[in-house]
């Protein structure tokens, strides 16, 4: 059987006609994994025994629909194997967060998404590999070393959801769920050639999900088609009472009108998404927009037209200022929820080490064990934060603590709020003209290993078109819309279709015309 | 601009993170770099701008007053064994206050 191609709605269909059953269809996957995860990378944690990650298949109650002959009318994923981000909480397993901080963390409850998912009948694979706590734009910032992209072992898969969208990406699992504060879903979905949806903030909930952003935050599916986002869209969405900023609107059947005709519908092209400098001719020095990208993208557009749409130049004048509004909200944030973890609750702790033999955890330390007695609190924070945290996690903990601390709140905290507003008021007034915008995902596509980890603001302009959806808390898909050939590889490049706060409907349903024509 | 070491060290306490003088000169380099492109937003005039701090437009979502999250002992034993130092089913800390 060939599982690498496998949609969501192929294994349904092959669980109905009996060509496999859910079992044989988990061991499958589980030995493709063993297989190619080394030279990838993309899960951290795989869960071989079919223990409490994956129980559904085999509970009583399903098993009485299956007797009743159609289990999938109550459990829509029936037997669907999927992989999670690992900073989404599955109970009794680990949740690392890609952190030192929190390498033996076992979660003690299932986020409402994984709720959702196990009554849905979902298998879980494991858990993927992303940038700590999700911070940053190509995986190589796991404490667990970096993803690889499957399309150049020599590249990022993007990031933060790297091992999710490069699990999915080499056919190593059917759908995967990542979360998405600045582009953590969108970006990797366009460098690994796979969907990515990040839903309307507060579409579904975040209880479970360890917070980066609160604001920003959202979980969203990646997929290997539009349609099977619709169909995991289904299953996560809703108001949760764990979650008080999830919206209280009830979740529509988003594969419902989903081939529908877009003739006649408004698509904005804003002239800020194209007016970045060309990247190929060196004038853009890493901040402008790559040919390949800009006639890729081009190119799509062109094909929207033909399907009966009408294209609309419109105006994001905010859009310049996006990046560093959301580069100083999201630090500010992080730097608040990474508070949490402070050696004493849980995760890793200085006490730990200070209290284990010598010459086991201790080896390579500076700590004596004489020390034990003398550490006082502060020094208990100090040690555990400092050493726990990587690089890119302790740089924006000291940017937000710096931007919300006393006589700096109001030069960049307050004034990031303001310029957020106007973020928003663009995409109001935009969305006036039009039903749904559409521009490039990354100015790039997937850029070599190491290649920006000595300039962390290089890599925080490869968010450029991403952060804003997030400031403005509006939905956003990336769909494939074709390859760039760089030395040798081609390499995917991704479509963003950007809706309406609750319209995900119109962006599937655009993205679903796209990629069948 | 360049923070001072002296900013650094006092930031780094703010945050409770221990970090060492190679370090401490490294963050100083990145943040002012990234400082100064903050910059940027200084073009816009936001004077008559109200911040947008969330974007749901929910406000005062309250539940019941009520044990509506009751949580079972083994889970209490779980989340409590994950703590370094504890007694019973509580997490142990030095001292706050010291003489």
């Amino acid at each position: 059987m060939d599982i690498k191609n496998l949609t969501i709605k192929d294994a349904l269909s092959a669980f109905q006609n009996k060509e496999f059953s859910p079992d044989e269809l988990r061991s499958e996957f589980l030995k493709l994994i063993k297989k190619e995860n080394p030279k990838l990378n993309a899960y951290l944690e795989v869960f071989r025994k079919a223990g409490p990650a994956s129980p559904h298949p085999h509970s009583a109650q399903s098993a009485d629909l299956r007797a009743m002959g159609d289990p999938q009318s109550s459990h829509p994923l029936y037997g669907v194997p999927c992989a999670v981000k690992d900073n989404i909480l599955i109970e009794n397993t680990r949740c690392t967060a890609g952190s030192k901080i929190l390498e033996d963390y076992v979660s003690v409850y299932d986020a409402t998404v994984i709720k959702k998912l196990r009554e849905a009948g979902a298998v879980f694979l494991g858990k993927t590999n992303l940038d700590e706590f999700a911070m940053g734009s190509s995986t190589e910032n796991s404490a667990f070393g970096p993803t690889k992209n499957p399309h150049d072992p020599s590249r990022v898969p993007g990031g933060s959801s790297g091992g999710s969208a490069a699990a999915v990406a080499a056919g190593l699992s059917v759908f995967a769920l990542g979360s998405d504060t600045g582009g953590s879903i969108r970006l990797p979905a366009s460098f690994c050639g796979v969907v990515g949806l990040k839903p309307t903030y507060g579409r579904v909930s975040r209880f479970g999900l360890m917070a980066m952003a609160s604001s920003l935050d959202q979980i969203g599916p990646i997929t290997k088609n539009v349609y099977d986002a619709a169909l995991v869209l289904n299953i996560i969405s809703g108001q949760d009472k764990l979650d008080s900023t999830t919206a209280p609107k009830e979740v529509p059947d988003y594969t419902y009108g989903i081939d529908d005709s877009i003739k006649g519908l408004k698509i904005g092209v804003p002239k800020e998404y194209f007016a970045l400098l060309s990247e190929a001719s060196g004038e853009g020095e890493g901040k402008g927009l790559d040919d390949d990208v800009r006639n890729a993208v081009n190119k799509a557009i062109s094909n929207i037209k033909s399907l009966g749409a009408e294209i609309v130049d419109i105006s994001l004048p905010h859009s310049e200022y996006a990046l560093a509004a959301y580069y100083i909200i999201m630090p500010c944030e992080s730097s608040a929820n990474l508070a949490r973890y402070d050696g004493i609750k849980y995760g890793f702790s200085i006490i730990n080490k200070l209290k284990a033999p010598i010459g086991k955890a201790n080896r390579g330390s500076s700590i004596s064990r004489s020390d034990i007695g003398t550490k006082n609190l502060l020094d208990v924070y100090l040690e555990s934060r400092g050493k726990g945290f990587g690089e890119e996690a302790r740089r924006r903990i000291m940017l937000g603590t710096y931007a919300l601390s006393a006589g700096y709140y109001e030069a960049y905290y307050k004034k990031a709020l303001e310029v957020r507003t106007l973020i928003k008021k663009d995409f109001d007034e935009a969305f006036k003209k039009v039903n749904v915008i559409v521009g490039p995902t990354a100015p790039t596509p997937a850029f070599k290993l190491g290649e920006k980890t000595d300039d962390p603001l290089s890599m925080y302009l490869g968010d450029i078109y991403t952060v804003a959806i997030n400031l403005a808390g509006v939905p956003a898909i990336s769909v494939p819309c074709g390859f760039v050939n760089k030395e040798g590889n081609d390499l995917p490049i991704g479509l963003q279709i950007i809706g309406k706060h609750f319209d995900e409907a119109t962006i599937l349903k655009v993205g679903r015309n796209f990629e069948n024509n | 601009m360049e923070l001072s070491k002296k900013e650094i060290e006092h930031i780094a306490k703010l945050a409770r993170l221990g970090l060492s003088e190679a370090e401490k000169k490294k963050y100083s380099k990145d943040l002012s770099g990234i400082l100064d492109y903050f910059k940027k937003l200084n073009e816009i005039d936001t004077k008559n701008v109200e911040p947008t701090s969330q974007v749901t437009g929910l406000a005062g979502v309250f539940r019941k007053d009520e044990n509506s999250h009751p949580i079972d002992p083994e889970k209490i034993k779980k989340m409590i064994g994950q703590a370094p130092e504890r007694e019973g089913n509580f997490v142990k800390t030095k001292p706050i206050l010291v003489k």
